[in-house]
């Protein structure tokens, strides 16, 4: 139905397109601009952005060879990914295929789903909550199974372990999406592919390693952008549990970028933090918006 | 009953109690007096249920859950409706005609989606400050439409392909409007995928904590999800209050995912996965 005047399609997108120039892309540029801004307004180049790389907030260089954080937000982040992302996402695969043939299936789908559809802000409430010496249901397993050193440490409290506590109490929240796509994904694979291998003598595992992995590779994918979506901008949970703390060992860059803007009104390492950080989404946001666009 | 078939079953009982735990902890203190769940919610020598936390949490003195639970439903409310009004009519552009640029500006549209917020932070504030809307309802409003307008657009733009056009030309050719065949045929007709925007954008507004932050900051005005923040305290932390403040805030989002379990799901993966 392709129409020759474009004051119709005009109509309908118009409110659209000023809302989003309004409140999107005007602030995007605008932060962007701010980024390459002295305080005083005078163009530095990128000046703010070899300042802020080379602050120990951002990357703590003299740290590294440490055991425990702080190692720098943006190191904090890609310790979020490379914890966060496989662990959420095999358990995820893992309970989805473990739920394909049980009964009650749905309801327990909708217990682990249950810490996507709660407000992050709770589940930073629940890192603290959760791993509290006195009241923490982790460091009573923990206890349970002799890891008393552990068991008597709250956990957000301490930087050896504030950090690891805001990921797990992510992979908890997070598990339930890779489970959710993995099981949509599961259930449009024919049975019949999975009787004619039975017919050709092939083992579960046969099955599983040629005829599912090779299906799941498409919703991995979702999966895997995704979460590293989820896990740059990972705030809320930090926000609500540790405010970065203690001493900077649990910040990441989203956090900090608020911390710099609306703390210390330090505008312009703000702007250079968020031009960063959208940096590092640009990737994964552009595939999975080609991807989303694609389908019907 | 296989013995694999068994074992399986309990594997997937002990991931539902492994799960439900957490969420059972915070149950557990928010029944119950603080006295009690000192040393441990798991102990049951004395159990004596109460509401009182949950009083306690919507009358607190200084940041009452109460009003920031009215408070988070009329910002939802609003942030719902008027985004997906917005944004089927630029859904139904999108799928429907065509003009030049229109593939480049709608990728463009659905990349926002993914955009960190704290890219417009700081602009943000000072639109809201010239144009008197920072610290209102109708800012957060605004703003939360603007936000939730590329992935609704996006979703319900694939939506509306997948209609059949022979309706909407009979109508055309029976004298009616464009703007009359989106509003009586297509939308009607789009209900399934109405209901799935609506289930996730009310939920994401209520559970929103970074954009109500940034913008509301009077005490009267902050949404729940501020509240339950303000109340954790920076030396002492109130488990009981909290826990029930939680459990109240979660009541909303988690009765939503029950109702509208099918359309949630659908509208949180369907526009990536197919089924």
């Amino acid at each position: 139905m392709s129409q020759k005047n474009i004051t119709t399609p005009l109509f309908f997108i118009v409110p659209a397109v000023i809302l989003i120039t309004i409140f999107v892309i005007y602030p995007i540029l605008h932060t962007l601009l701010l980024s390459f801004l002295s305080p005083s307004g005078k163009f530095v180049g990128l000046r703010n952005y070899f300042d802020v790389l080379g602050s120990k907030e951002i990357i703590n260089l003299d740290r590294f060879t440490s055991t425990y954080p702080p190692w720098g937000a943006l190191i904090h982040n890609a310790v979020w990914i490379a914890i966060h992302l496989p662990s959420s996402i095999l358990l995820g695969l893992f309970f989805a295929i473990i739920l394909k043939d049980v009964k009650g299936a749905s309801i327990i789908k909708s217990i682990v789903f249950l810490g996507m559809v709660m407000p992050m802000i709770i589940g930073g409430l629940m890192a603290v909550f959760l791993f509290d010496k006195d009241i923490g249901i982790v460091n009573v397993f923990l206890r349970f199974i002799g890891l008393r050193s552990l068991a008597n440490l709250s956990w957000t409290y301490w930087p050896e372990t504030a950090l690891l506590a805001t990921i797990l109490t992510g992979i908890w929240m997070w598990a339930g999406f890779s489970m959710i796509v993995y099981s949509a994904a599961l259930a449009t694979i024919p049975r019949e592919y999975y009787e004619a291998a039975e017919i050709d003598g092939a083992s579960s595992l046969q099955k599983f390693i040629y005829i599912t992995l090779p299906l799941l590779k498409a919703p991995t994918q979702i999966v895997v952008v995704m979460s590293v979506l989820y896990e740059l901008k990972i705030f809320d949970i930090i926000f609500a549990a540790t405010m970065g703390g203690p001493g900077e060992a649990s910040t990441v860059l989203a956090l900090l970028m608020y911390i710099e803007g609306f703390v210390a009104f330090n505008f312009n390492r703000a702007a250079v933090l968020a031009a960063l950080l959208t940096l590092l989404t640009l990737p994964p946001a552009i595939w999975i918006a080609k991807t989303a666009v694609k389908r019907k | 009953m296989k013995s694999s078939t068994i074992i399986v079953h309990i594997i997937a009982w002990l991931i539902a109690i492994i799960w439900i735990l957490p969420i059972v902890s915070i149950f557990m203190v928010a029944i119950r007096p603080i006295g009690e769940v000192l040393h441990g919610w798991w102990n049951f020598k004395e159990f004596h249920p109460t509401i009182g936390n949950f009083i306690e949490a919507l009358n607190h003195p200084t940041t009452p859950l109460g009003k920031g639970l009215v408070n988070s439903f009329i910002i939802a409310s609003f942030s719902t409706i008027i985004p997906i009004f917005v944004a089927a009519l630029a859904a139904y552009g999108f799928a429907r005609f065509s003009f030049p640029i229109k593939n480049y500006l709608f990728l463009f549209i659905v990349v926002m989606m993914a955009m960190p917020q704290q890219m417009v932070a700081i602009p943000l504030f000072q639109i809201m400050i010239n144009l008197g809307l920072v610290d209102t309802y109708f800012g957060l409003i605004l703003v939360h439409t603007a936000w939730g307008l590329p992935w609704i657009i996006l979703f319900l733009r694939n939506f509306f392909l997948t209609l059949p056009v022979e309706v909407e030309e009979a109508a055309r050719v029976d004298g009616a409007s464009d703007f009359q065949i989106f509003l009586r045929i297509v939308l009607p007709t789009s209900l399934p995928a109405l209901l799935s925007v609506t289930a996730l954008q009310f939920t994401w507004v209520w559970n929103d904590f970074f954009l109500a932050l940034l913008i509301l900051y009077s005490p009267s005005k902050l949404v729940a999800t501020q509240r339950l923040v303000w109340m954790k305290g920076k030396y002492h932390t109130p488990w009981d209050t909290l826990c029930a403040g939680a459990v109240l805030i979660m009541i909303i989002p988690v009765l939503i995912y029950a109702l509208f379990q099918k359309y949630y799901v659908r509208g949180m993966v369907g526009w990536v996965i197919k089924g």
